[in-house]
């Protein structure tokens, strides 16, 4: 049994307890790796039916203030101003050389913003705010669960218990009333499928989860396929293939960057690393994120080091995450390379127990996502 | 069959031996992925990694249970790895040996002594 001192516990636990969940230590929480019919089945039915996750190791935090969605402009190079109430973006907290803190969800809820960022970087990120949104009040929400709910059949089983939600589009943020309780959802999620994510009263938080539980399509899914679920859509992990020692335009997040942020713009910079983020907007980066299918069937994992050919000596990067991927029925990874050698179709060779075997570049996603728009 | 403490079973089959990972292995493993099979015909060391098995988790070697020689591999594992899922104990056997010494077997535990070891 893995080591579970010290660790904290989600108000869930008791139920992963009772569902068979095989608990291990994940950024400071005991959560369940897997269930009963292991990571294999539980993507598969994410993909076929609704999985439903535990996500409340994540910070939820509120911001609050006349100036918030300025203030927090500062912190991220991401247009929240723009952001209409009832939406949501994805956006990262740079440092000043332009290096990843944290990537975020960040929502309008009309009078005040809503924050879920990573369980490992919740206290950091907190206190980052707190020094630097003067006039904003920063407010951890520590009274709610985070429950997602994913998969083709997420909208018909959760429509059945709370009607509203059928008509959000992707990325839309609502508060609905379910038996008597606040919840605050968004469409979306980390596994490219449909579905959504739910913030809900601790105290109700099981008894909704077990009302979705008691649906045929829905089985509880572990980390573990959380975790493939989540590469073979492509998405990042926070610690792995996004870090301080990588930008947002080189792990290929430049996207998420706006108009209005980048040079030229209403708003063009103003964040910590905007020198060096612009700059690589314009120029490239001189390396990039890039999707990788191994051509055998060895999954190259996080730390395979990868080489132009057989013979080379001079590493050309590094994976940083790497499994088999259910759906697409083989091994996938992410990683770096030179932006000369990040072209679709470019071959590399990722170095195994010592031999060296041949990948090439794919785009990403590995699966093409099932996003309501 | 005997069984050994890294939870792979080993069943006698003429002067052969055959070496495949315990039911309680194969489950805690989870999915199989992948499987790299030793060299025909190469003489082993006990305590060799003489295989690599992937799982969806991780990954993880199979090491040669006494001293012998490789004499024959499951050539179906490659492109069905699931077999060790599915049936470890039977088609999912991982290779055959032919040992320096039989007698060696007789310092594995029993059924029941590894239904002990994993109680």
């Amino acid at each position: 049994m893995a080591d579970t001192e010290g660790l904290q516990r989600t108000v869930l636990h008791d139920l992963h307890l009772d569902l068979g969940g095989k608990m291990v230590p994940f950024a400071g929480y005991e959560m369940p790796v897997q269930f009963k019919p292991g990571v294999m089945a539980e993507h598969l039915h994410t993909r076929a039916h609704a999985g439903l996750f535990d996500v409340s190791h994540m910070g939820q935090v509120i911001l609050r203030g006349d100036g918030a969605a300025a203030a927090l402009e500062r912190l991220v190079p991401v247009d929240v101003q723009g952001l209409a109430a009832g939406r949501q973006r994805y956006a990262m907290f740079t440092d000043d050389r332009g290096g990843i803190l944290d990537d975020l969800m960040v929502a309008n809820r009309g009078d005040h913003l809503f924050l879920v960022v990573n369980a490992a970087c919740k206290d950091a990120d907190i206190a980052h705010m707190r020094a630097h949104l003067d006039g904003v009040t920063v407010t951890p929400v520590t009274d709610r669960a985070l429950i997602a709910l994913q998969g083709p059949q997420a909208t018909a089983v959760l429509a059945a218990l709370v009607p509203g939600v059928a008509d959000m589009r992707f990325m839309d943020v609502a508060t609905h009333a379910w038996d008597g309780a606040e919840l605050w959802v968004s469409r979306s999620g980390y596994t490219g499928e449909d579905g959504f994510e739910i913030s809900v009263p601790e105290a109700r938080a099981g008894a909704l989860a077990r009302a979705l539980l008691a649906r045929p399509e829905v089985a509880p899914i572990g980390l573990g396929a959380r975790d493939s679920l989540r590469l073979e859509a492509g998405l990042c992990l926070y610690g792995n293939d996004i870090t301080r020692d990588t930008t947002p335009v080189e792990a290929a997040l430049g996207w998420a960057i706006q108009k209005v942020r980048r040079r030229g713009g209403a708003r063009e910079g103003g964040f910590p690393g905007a020198g060096v983020i612009l700059r690589q907007l314009e120029d490239g980066p001189a390396r990039r994120r890039v999707g990788l299918r191994p051509e055998g069937r060895a999954p190259m994992r996080a730390g395979t080091v990868l080489f132009a050919d057989e013979a080379a000596t001079e590493p050309l990067g590094t994976v940083t995450s790497g499994a088999y991927g259910p759906s697409i029925e083989g091994p996938m990874s992410m990683g770096y390379l030179p932006a000369a050698l990040a072209a679709p179709g470019t071959r590399v060779f990722g170095e195994l127990r010592g031999r060296r075997h041949p990948a090439q570049v794919v785009d990403l996603p590995f699966r093409p996502p099932g996003y309501r728009k | 069959m005997k069984y050994t403490e890294e939870h792979e079973w080993l069943r006698v089959e003429g002067d052969l031996v055959v070496v495949g990972i315990t039911e309680h292995a194969a489950e805690q493993l989870g999915d199989v992925v992948f499987v790299e099979l030793p060299e025909l015909e190469t003489q082993v060391a006990k305590g060799d990694e003489v295989c690599v098995i992937e799982s969806v988790k991780a990954a993880s070697d199979i090491l040669a249970p006494c001293d012998g020689e490789i004499v024959a591999v499951n050539e179906a594992l490659p492109d069905t790895p699931a077999l060790v899922n599915e049936d470890p104990t039977g088609d999912g056997w991982f290779f055959k040996m032919k040992l320096d010494d039989m007698s060696v077997l007789d310092g594995f535990m029993s059924e029941d002594e590894y239904k002990d070891f994993i109680a």
